[in-house]
């Protein structure tokens, strides 16, 4: 079994129970608690399909990224399969050592999402070039005859006694004993050939179902750096003997680097092997695609902000590379956004969202009204209209319908012009705006971009872009806006390829202009010039007459055409904040987002240990920061207490402070005779509070002196 | 050559045979069958043969054996993951499949003492038999009394049988502290260069007259006898750069006769084979490959050229506090990570043992919390001390960039190393713009 638990150490797994006490029907789960509100069957579903979409398409997103290294593994696969087969007598290949040819397959470090790239790799195999191929996991395979049980379990798809393990006894009986080893496999494999070849004798090439005559075994090795290399040297070597009856062939899964199979293999068996490298797509790529087809895109309703989407993306690029993870986390926040927030039944398609916003109850209305940024609308309007929209609910309901499709409006135009704005500066110097789309898609939902100083050195850089550059990045622009369909995109693109198409009148036009403007440069005056302060008096004249210089006709068209970007930034890459209704669609809130997938389990411990009201609730623990209450429990105590100490704590100290303070709790007089006094209760109450807290590894016990106990954390109060 | 072996009661054909087929051995292969007798001779209980790799250990013995039609059993220890697969494959060869069968779940050395005996009462040894087993330096690590239980199975079995070991290893590393029957050591050296030459110009190409062969194995050997002794590993190389060596010929570009032309035109080329596919940096396919195509050698990048890992940010500066950890002295972490330090030289803070560099020592372990410490000062931003930044260092870990040292105590102050190297890790450090040199004791 395993766990998906970070921490080592013990694991009690409860033997499944069969029956669950307590089922709660599926679409319950989002009416349960908040049963005011009744659209929680709705939310739920909308929610769902909405994950079944994601799910399918990051699915098949992952699959079109894996084609090409699938491809080529493939191709290497059959390559070998048939150099298998046409081993013939000739003298190279008598002479040649016989190696195993071995795919080293270099994923990167983000070992959560091979899981997904072995599975359509092995799904491949099966189908297209052999019925034998399996797939092994260093933890499952400690030792070589683990190893070698799991490798011919899943091929022969029987199980294999291993001589030694008395636990199985009774369970693969029914089956014919067979011993672990590759001779046997070797004898099976034979025995497979010989009926494969009697079932289909009249076939040419005696193939069946697709696969060659002789179809390989192929092992995946699916964590190399994992697995112990005395395990997988002798493995090696086992396989190599047999390699003129059984053609082997490996794959290895590797995370850091190629250069790990010679750290772990000696030459004496990386000699064995015939090692041929592929490289898959780095990781950060992977996740600019999902975000290009996941988040910037009007096609789900269901939108991130820029705190939530910040908070993923750093997980990803600070902890784990991990596009799996960044997936779960956008499943997390979908939960959670059709959870907690019950206007959510408004975040689906157009049409039913419309549907919805007609049939708003009373109580969403309401709901409605106190969102922030329907009362920034309303601040806005006439005092007539504010009354209208704060008491009639018809009013409310109609208002929302118009805002829901400017919302799916505003999406529309956003998506583009966002694109847009990033090719023309995703290519400037030093990246003022971000080199990848997503930074500059945050920096346009915080705040109004082109207020920002980013925007402004972007801009100016535009501007002294040369001419065919900026033909080139127009023209891409262009080649973005053209698959929208919107009336404002139309007439959007429209301009540019104006603007594109007078660039290149440009080039037609009389060149005399231009050499007209060059006689009256100074330039060859210089040269003259031999006095420095002369040349300085020339230098200033010149940079006076160059601010006052006519205007060329290209710089005149190249400010009217970054006026227009400029213009489509303005009106279309307005923060999603300003939208009315905005909250249906966004769920902003980082915080529960970034508690649940980077927990602090330390400093759950903490707040829990020196602030015990936190999670108790219980109104006697509540004191001023800094200080526990006397009656707060024990180890608190105790932990409060040893917080004060060095590095090595007298534990007699450490009770006689304890008792004094939990007589205070008692309440006995402070001048009495036994104030302070340990008796045998207070005594186990504390050795209790100890070794929890040892447990909790804050203390141990240690050699050094006697009566003392370490302390593993540092600081103090 | 020499007269040939000679050993009464076998055959002189097959002898003759035998030696033929034994170039540059005779004088083991004449040992070995004064040591074997007479077929029907008892013979000594136990033979142990050691040598290089690929210096035909396997090769005389198991040649005399099959050649002169004598019963044996051979098992190469590293397959048999247990015990009980070396019985049964030894059972299986002498007695056949239905004494195998016999053999109980998990058996220990004296069922198959008892099962042998069975049926060698059935069938008493005609001929002395041989038990060969090969890579035997693996039974060290099997069951305690299998090594010394092997050595004098002649007399456990009370039969004609006697026990081979062969082995890279010297006996001296094989012996149990509580003592054993002493096997004979018999020792198998290298092959000189002479005899490689005589044994790799055998196998010469039929399209080809065998001279130009033998001519090209001495050019092969000028190159690579100097790194490589392995004979299979040279007959490998040989059949792969053959090819190249012939093309002036194919071309007509080149007579056989023209000894130093064709030098000229190969001993490049396998220069560069020893770079790589020697090292296996390039497969032998790609090599060949790359022949046909005739392309320079640059166009294929071997293994080690791919060493860039891409990391996560937190990992990367885990993964330098872990370099810091490991090759600075605890001492002058204060130095290094204290705003205030004051006035600390090199000179008078050096301890005596410390003054050699510690690059050449070699990572020293170092606690988790000097790890944290470490990497708190040396991020940048402050980091909240979460699940996923302890479990990045378990997946450091795994990736064997991090090792885990000792055992006990895993649960409050685990402790570990680090096991990459300085170019991987100023790598590593450039991309997130943290110069480390500045940090490292060794080269203040």
């Amino acid at each position: 079994m395993s766990t998906s638990s970070v921490s080592k150490g013990c694991f009690v797994f409860k033997p499944g129970s069969k029956k669950r006490k307590r089922t709660v029907a599926i679409d319950e789960y989002f009416t349960d608690g908040s049963d005011d509100c009744g659209n929680g069957r709705e939310r739920f579903n909308i929610c769902q399909t909405l994950w079944e979409k994601i799910k399918m398409d990051t699915e098949v997103l992952q699959e079109e990224l894996n084609t090409k290294i699938l491809d080529s593994l493939l191709d290497f696969i059959k390559r070998c399969t048939s150099s298998f087969q046409s081993r013939t007598d000739d003298w190279t290949s008598h002479m040649r050592a016989s190696e195993i040819p071995t795919a080293a397959l270099v994923l990167g470090v983000n070992v959560p999402d091979h899981d997904v790239t072995f599975q359509s790799l092995s799904e491949l195999l099966r189908k297209s070039v052999t019925p034998f191929a399996v797939s092994v996991q260093a933890k499952e395979c400690a030792a070589l005859k683990n190893l070698m049980q799991k490798v011919l379990e899943r091929l022969m798809g029987v199980g294999v006694t291993l001589e030694d393990d008395e636990e199985d006894t009774g369970i693969h009986l029914p089956h014919k004993k067979v011993s672990c080893s590759v001779s046997a496999l070797s004898q099976w494999y034979k025995s497979m050939m010989k009926t494969r070849a009697i079932k289909s004798p009249d076939k040419t090439g005696g193939s069946e179902n697709g696969f060659s005559q002789s179809p390989p075994i192929i092992v995946i090795f699916k964590d190399f750096e994992a697995f112990n290399p005395r395990v997988l040297q002798d493995f090696i070597l086992i396989c190599n003997r047999y390699i003129q009856e059984l053609p082997f062939i490996f794959i290895f899964g590797i995370a850091t680097s190629p250069s790990t199979i010679q750290h772990m293999l000696p030459h004496s068996v990386s000699s064995l092997l015939c090692i041929e490298l592929f490289q898959s797509l780095p990781c950060t790529q992977h996740l600019a695609t999902v975000i290009d087809k996941l988040i910037l895109t009007s096609q789900f309703p269901f939108k991130l902000s820029s705190k939530v989407l910040q908070v993923l993306v750093s997980i990803f690029l600070y902890h784990d590379f991990s596009v799996r993870n960044f997936v779960k986390g956008l499943q997390l926040a979908l939960l959670e956004h059709f959870h907690s927030q019950p206007l959510s039944v408004l975040c689906c398609g157009k049409n039913e969202a419309l549907l919805y916003a007609q049939k708003l109850s009373h109580q969403d209305v309401e709901m409605v009204r106190q969102l922030p940024s329907f009362m920034r609308y309303v601040e806005n309007q006439e005092p007539q209209e504010q009354v209208h929209l704060l008491t009639s609910d018809e009013g409310v309901r109609e208002v929302c319908q118009r805002f829901l499709k400017d919302l799916r409006k505003y999406h529309k135009n956003y998506y583009p012009v966002l694109k847009c704005l990033h090719s023309l500066t995703s290519s400037l110097p030093k990246y003022p705006l971000g080199k990848q789309i997503r930074e500059l898609h945050i920096y346009c939902m915080e705040k109004n971009v082109w207020e920002t100083n980013e925007y402004e050195s972007a801009m100016q850089l535009l501007r002294l872009l040369a001419k065919d550059e900026l033909v080139l990045s127009l023209r891409k622009c262009a080649d973005i806006l053209k698959p929208d369909k919107t009336k404002k995109m139309k007439s959007a693109l429209q301009q540019l390829e104006n603007y594109i198409a007078k660039f290149e009148q440009l080039d037609s036009m009389s060149i005399e202009d231009l050499c007209a403007e060059e006689v009256t440069s100074p330039g060859k005056d210089l040269q003259k010039k031999t006095d420095l302060f002369q040349l300085q008096k020339t230098l200033l004249e010149m940079k006076g007459t160059r601010r006052t210089k006519k205007i060329s006709p290209f710089e005149l068209l190249r400010n009217e055409a970054l006026e227009f970007i400029d213009g489509l930034v303005r009106s279309y890459l307005t923060p999603p904040e300003l939208q009315p209704l905005n909250e249906v669609c966004y769920y902003s809130s980082s915080g529960v987002l970034r508690r649940h997938l980077n927990a602090t389990p330390r400093t759950s411990i903490q707040t829990a240990l020196s602030h015990p009201f936190y999670y108790l609730q219980n109104e006697s623990l509540k004191t001023d920061a800094g200080t526990v209450s006397n009656s707060a429990p024990d180890i608190c105590i105790a932990y409060k207490l040893h917080l004060e100490c060095g590095r090595l704590i007298n534990l007699f100290d450490w009770l006689e402070a304890y008792a004094t303070v939990t007589s205070a709790a008692e309440g006995k007089d402070p001048d009495s005779e036994d104030y302070g006094k340990v008796d045998e209760l207070k005594h186990a109450r504390f050795i209790q509070a100890v070794s929890e807290l040892e447990f909790l590894g804050f203390v141990k016990s240690t050699k050094q002196k006697t009566d003392h106990v370490a302390r593993l954390t540092w600081g103090g109060c | 050559m020499l007269a040939g072996l000679q050993c009464p009661g076998y055959p002189e054909a097959k002898l003759s045979s035998v030696s033929e087929r034994l170039p540059c051995r005779e004088g083991q292969a004449g040992t070995l069958l004064a040591l074997m007798g007479e077929p029907e001779q008892y013979c000594f209980p136990s033979i142990f043969i050691y040598g290089h790799r690929a210096t035909g250990k396997s090769h005389v013995i198991l040649t005399l054996l099959k050649e002169l039609e004598v019963p044996h059993a051979a098992v190469s220890c590293v397959e048999c993951v247990s015990a009980g697969l070396l019985f049964e494959q030894v059972l299986l060869a002498m007695f056949g499949s239905e004494s195998a069968t016999l053999l109980p779940r998990s058996p220990s050395l004296s069922d198959f003492v008892r099962i042998y005996r069975q049926f060698c009462a059935q069938e008493p040894a005609q001929q002395t038999r041989y038990i060969v087993l090969e890579r035997a330096e693996l039974l060290r690590d099997m069951e305690a009394n299998l090594l010394p239980g092997l050595l004098r199975l002649q007399e456990l079995v009370d039969d004609n049988v006697t026990v081979i070991l062969l082995s890279e290893i010297v006996w001296d590393k094989f012996r149990p502290n509580t003592g054993c029957f002493e096997p004979l050591l018999l020792h198998f050296p290298d092959y000189t260069k002479a005899e490689l030459l005589q044994i790799l110009s055998l196998d010469s190409n039929p399209s080809y007259s065998p001279e130009l062969y033998s001519s090209y194995i001495n050019i092969l050997l000028g190159v690579f006898y100097s790194v490589c002794r392995d004979l299979r590993e040279l007959r490998h190389l040989a059949a792969l750069n053959f090819p190249k060596f012939c093309e002036p010929l194919e071309k007509g570009e080149a007579k056989e006769s023209d000894t130093h032309k064709l030098w000229r035109n190969i001993e490049p080329h396998l220069k560069r084979a020893m770079q790589t596919v020697y090292l296996r940096e390039v497969s032998s396919v790609q090599w060949e490959q790359q022949q046909m195509e005739e392309k320079e050698a640059t166009a294929l990048r071997g293994l080690s050229a791919h060493a860039h890992v891409e990391l996560p940010y937190y990992s990367k500066f885990l993964l330098i506090a872990a370099y810091l950890a490991s090759y600075n002295p605890a001492r002058t972490d204060r130095r290094f990570f204290l705003k205030h330090h004051g006035k600390i030289k090199k000179t008078n803070f050096l301890k005596k043992h410390e003054k050699t560099s510690n690059h050449l020592l070699g990572p020293k372990p170092f606690p988790l919390d000097r790890l944290l410490a470490i990497f708190y000062s040396v991020v940048d931003s402050r980091v909240a001390p979460t699940a996923s930044v302890f479990s990045q260092i378990s997946s450091l870990v795994t990736l064997q960039l991090l090792t885990q040292v000792g055992h006990d105590d895993q649960l409050d102050s685990p402790k570990y190393k680090c096991a990459v190297s300085l170019d991987f890790i100023s790598a590593i450090s450039r991309t997130v713009s943290f110069d480390i040199v500045r940090y490292l004791y060794d080269f203040l």
